[in-house]
């Protein structure tokens, strides 16, 4: 177990304080009024926005504003997104814990709640520094702004507010309501976290959303007067599902990565088991979050298209277009890295070594489907392999580069990554009903048969029929995958209920290997997340709300992918050295009689 | 006999590279190499992974490994491997850095993002909501647009063959002079995927008319607005979709 070390007052007192002193300096940012001499301006925001094109940026000597923003901008999320999604898993895990009443669940829930806390600091204090750069460097754009959704910062502030109140009375109240009537009162209070979380979310995304797809503003930029129209806004809805998923997605593999610190480092075979078994179940959430991302990302994306097909063929296969083959091989390695994982853990029980023959064929398949997935439409070429092939399509692998191909490939690789789950949870276990043999046959028909049918839709729809239906295909797809996990597990319950036991589950064997595995999914979603948010942004280009208000700025240009690669791999770097001091912390405070 | 792991880790990493270079020696299109680096890396990894996954795989790879570096009376089986690995290494990078005459492999954008509008033919044309005026005859009055067909066909003989090629498959007589090279319609990978609203965009505007959004985008594809009227570019883009069995690609469902 962790090694007690005398708790200091001091640090919680700052923690607690912190925020609130942030939220003071935001609020006072963000009171400051419109420009009196831009409201009277007849011609509408935009026009006062392009008219005083002296005042819209600021220039600090040496200062690069746009990536001060921008990697402020990613910092406050990666911090916001691991504290919005951890309390929703603690909350499941404290639940767990009190219906199996289990009190190992309700321990590993307070020790991811723990780590939250002490990120839940830094997220603020880049939100304040992020406020500050936008006012200090953009001054225009954020009175712009200010003057479409002044309404939705009050409600904003107070949210945070009492997600700062709930999260430290859900934190420092762990031990004191552990029992009875106050443990619900706990919990209440967990959902009402988790509640304001997500409203806070929503609120940013309508601000984010809006400035690609502006809704309730006219052309010349004039807002329309209903808030409703800019918050509701064509990209709103798909944002906010596609972030909430990624969140917890990205917060399990936090976690994880933090239990596979501890578990490297861990002094004795107990808190070793404690780390593994943190460990497995961090990667549990990460993966079940993961599996359904996809489907998320490929709404969003087909609203952009629907939105502007502009911004739709610049992301897809225009300048970002080789941006999505990066983002390819990091997904790619989050499966990989996961299903490593899964793999090295069949060997935690006897049982597990009928199941491991088994891992070369899920590698290969896995690794088929994700060298479709990242195989370019035109790839690069030398003129003299073009010359070869005749021309910049080549006649095997041009098709792999479409959607259709790739929609294949991530739903067959999404069913795999499920096999690789279903065979380690059985890996100790036995069946023992009379129809087990049956049971596994249906398995093996349903999976067999989503695949077939998966495939069929994709390159049947994808390829020879008209376009309009390519993408309405990916629908029965992805209800195909969902459905055959679906089936698959609720057969896996009944078949593998009241089980025989081939042994006890050793917690704490795993090879140091697999936790590289963990932590390899972390820094990948990190980068993932980071590069996919600068795609998601410069699509606009040289828009600061697109086809509304015009980036004027020395910075209006789109940078290289080398530049943006470099900005977002200096910025995981540093979230993940800030993650590692978090995990150094943890790791010094005491149990406080719970772990 | 079992086959030693570091063995069955070189053979199945062999395996992987053949297979890449198989369509470059069975049906003369080889896997480019920026795409053979990429797949090889991955390939490895895999192949990694899947060994290691177990406790006696990751012994069976490594094991020997370790044994030879560490047991005595090896020395001679020893600097061979390592004289063998530096060789191999060192080879793979002279390959890939010889100096070489050929034009350097250039990232570019191939399907550039269309504007939302655009000027030509004295008026504006929304691209987003344009559609070939020509298509509603395929239904309307069949005699008609076979016609127009046949007439882009005529188009397409005078104007464009010399690079697109007398198949439409990119392979004009002039295409080997160009880079990139032009673009093939036949498939279901180029044209099927686009509008035609898109096509007109390209023809119409060519290399030289693509928007600030769309750079860069290297393309010697006249500007054809000088030399076609505007209802000769629909009937190319008619004749284009015929010759090649395709559909254009539409953001809605025909009703009826």
């Amino acid at each position: 177990m962790t090694t007690p070390i005398p708790h200091t007052g001091r640090r919680t007192t700052g923690g607690l304080f912190l925020p609130f002193l942030l939220t003071a300096a935001f609020l006072a940012l963000a009171c400051l009024g419109p420009d009196p001499a831009h409201a009277a301006d007849p011609a509408g925001p935009a026009g006062a926005y392009q008219a005083a094109s002296p005042h819209l940026y600021r220039h600090i000597k040496g200062v690069n504003p746009r990536v001060a923003v921008w990697l402020v901008a990613q910092l406050h999320l990666w911090f916001a997104a691991f504290v919005l999604a951890v309390p929703a898993f603690v909350l499941v895990m404290e639940a767990a814990g009190v219906l199996r009443k289990d009190e190992r669940y309700d321990r590993l829930a307070f020790e991811f709640i723990r780590l939250s806390t002490t990120a839940y600091t830094l997220t603020a204090a880049f939100g304040a520094v992020l406020a500050a750069v936008l006012f200090a460097f953009y001054p225009g754009l954020i009175k712009y702004m200010s003057r479409i959704f002044s309404p939705t910062f009050a409600p904003y502030l107070l949210l945070f507010v009492v997600e700062n109140a709930c999260l430290y009375a859900y934190r420092f109240g762990w031990k004191t309501m552990r029992q009875g009537r106050a443990k619900l009162v706990h919990m209440g209070i967990g959902g009402l976290l988790n509640l304001t979380g997500i409203a806070i979310m929503v609120i940013a995304n309508a601000w984010t959303t809006f400035m690609m797809s502006p809704g309730g503003v006219y052309q010349s930029g004039l807002f329309s007067g209903r808030l409703w129209e800019a918050i509701n806004n064509p990209l709103w809805n798909p944002l906010n599902l596609h972030r909430f998923m990624a969140n917890i997605a990205f917060g399990g593999s936090i976690v994880a990565a933090y239990a596979a610190y501890r578990f490297l480092g861990a002094g004795s075979d107990g808190e070793r088991a404690h780390y593994d078994w943190m460990g497995y179940t961090a990667n549990f959430i990460a993966v079940a979050a993961l599996l359904p991302l996809p489907f998320a990302g490929y709404w969003l994306t087909a609203e952009i298209y629907a939105y502007s097909q502009q911004m739709g063929i610049t992301l897809m296969g225009g300048i970002f277009g080789w941006l999505f083959i990066i983002q390819a091989v990091l997904i790619g390695a989050l499966f990989l890295s996961a299903n490593y994982y899964l793999w090295c853990g069949m060997e935690r029980s006897d049982g597990g070594k009928r199941y491991t023959p088994y891992i070369k064929y899920i590698a290969f398949v896995i690794a088929l489907c994700f060298l479709v997935w990242f195989t370019p439409h035109t790839p690069q070429m030398r003129p003299s392999e073009v010359r070869a092939i005749g021309g910049q399509y080549h006649p095997v692998l041009g098709p792999l580069g479409l959607m259709p191909a790739k929609n294949i490939a991530v739903n067959i690789m999404i069913l795999f990554t499920f096999l690789s789950f279903l065979l380690h949870r059985r890996s100790n276990l036995e069946a023992t009903v009379r129809w087990a043999a049956f049971g596994k046959a249906a398995q093996a028909a349903i999976f067999s048969a989503a695949v077939l049918n998966i495939t069929f839709l994709g390159v049947y729809y994808g390829y020879f029929t008209n376009t309009v239906y390519k993408v309405a295909s990916s629908v029965p797809q992805v209800v195909t995958t969902i459905l055959a996990i679906a089936a698959c597990t609720a057969i896996d319950a009944v078949l593998f209920r009241g089980a025989k036991r081939t042994g006890p589950v050793r917690w704490g064997k795993m090879p140091a290997r697999s936790q590289y595995a963990l932590v390899l999914l972390a820094v990948s979603f990190t980068w993932l997340m980071g590069l996919m948010g600068f795609v998601r942004s410069a699509i606009r280009q040289h828009w600061h709300v697109y086809g509304v208000v015009r980036d004027t700025s020395a910075h209006a240009f789109t940078p290289s992918i080398t530049y943006a690669t470099r900005v977002v791999s200096i910025g995981t770097v540093v979230f993940m050295a800030l993650m590692v001091f978090i995990f150094y912390l943890n790791g010094r405070k005491r149990d406080e009689g719970l772990l | 006999m079992r086959i030693p792991g570091p063995l069955q880790f070189a053979l199945l990493t062999i395996a992987a590279y053949l297979v890449l270079k198989a369509p470059g020696l069975v049906v003369q299109a080889p896997v480019p190499s920026s795409l053979v680096t990429l797949y090889m890396f991955f390939a490895v990894v895999v192949i990694l992974l899947a060994m290691t996954a177990t406790e006696a795989g990751t012994e069976r790879l490594f094991g020997p490994v370790r044994r030879l570096f560490a047991e005595p009376g090896r020395e001679r089986t020893r600097y061979t491997v390592v004289f063998a690995v530096a060789a191999a290494a060192a080879l793979i990078t002279y390959a890939n850095l010889r100096p070489s005459y050929e034009a350097p492999v250039l990232a570019r954008t191939v399907h550039p993002a269309p504007p939302r509008t655009m000027d030509a033919y004295g008026r504006t044309f929304d691209l987003s909501t344009l559609e070939n005026p020509l298509r509603r005859l395929e239904k309307d009055d069949p005699q008609r647009f076979e016609e127009y067909v046949r007439q882009g066909g005529t188009i397409y003989f005078r104007n464009c063959f010399f690079c697109h090629g007398p198949k439409l498959d990119g392979r004009g007589h002039l295409a080997k002079g160009l880079d990139p090279a032009p673009l093939p319609f036949a498939g279901t990978d180029t044209i099927a995927q686009l509008s035609e609203s898109y096509l007109f965009w390209r023809i119409v505007k060519g290399g030289r008319g693509l928007p600030e959004e769309s750079r860069p985008a290297l393309s010697s594809m006249p500007a054809w607005e000088g030399y076609l009227k505007e209802d000769e570019v629909w009937k190319v883009i008619l004749f284009l979709y015929e010759y090649t069995g395709n559909t254009p690609r539409r953001w809605k469902e025909e009703k009826g």
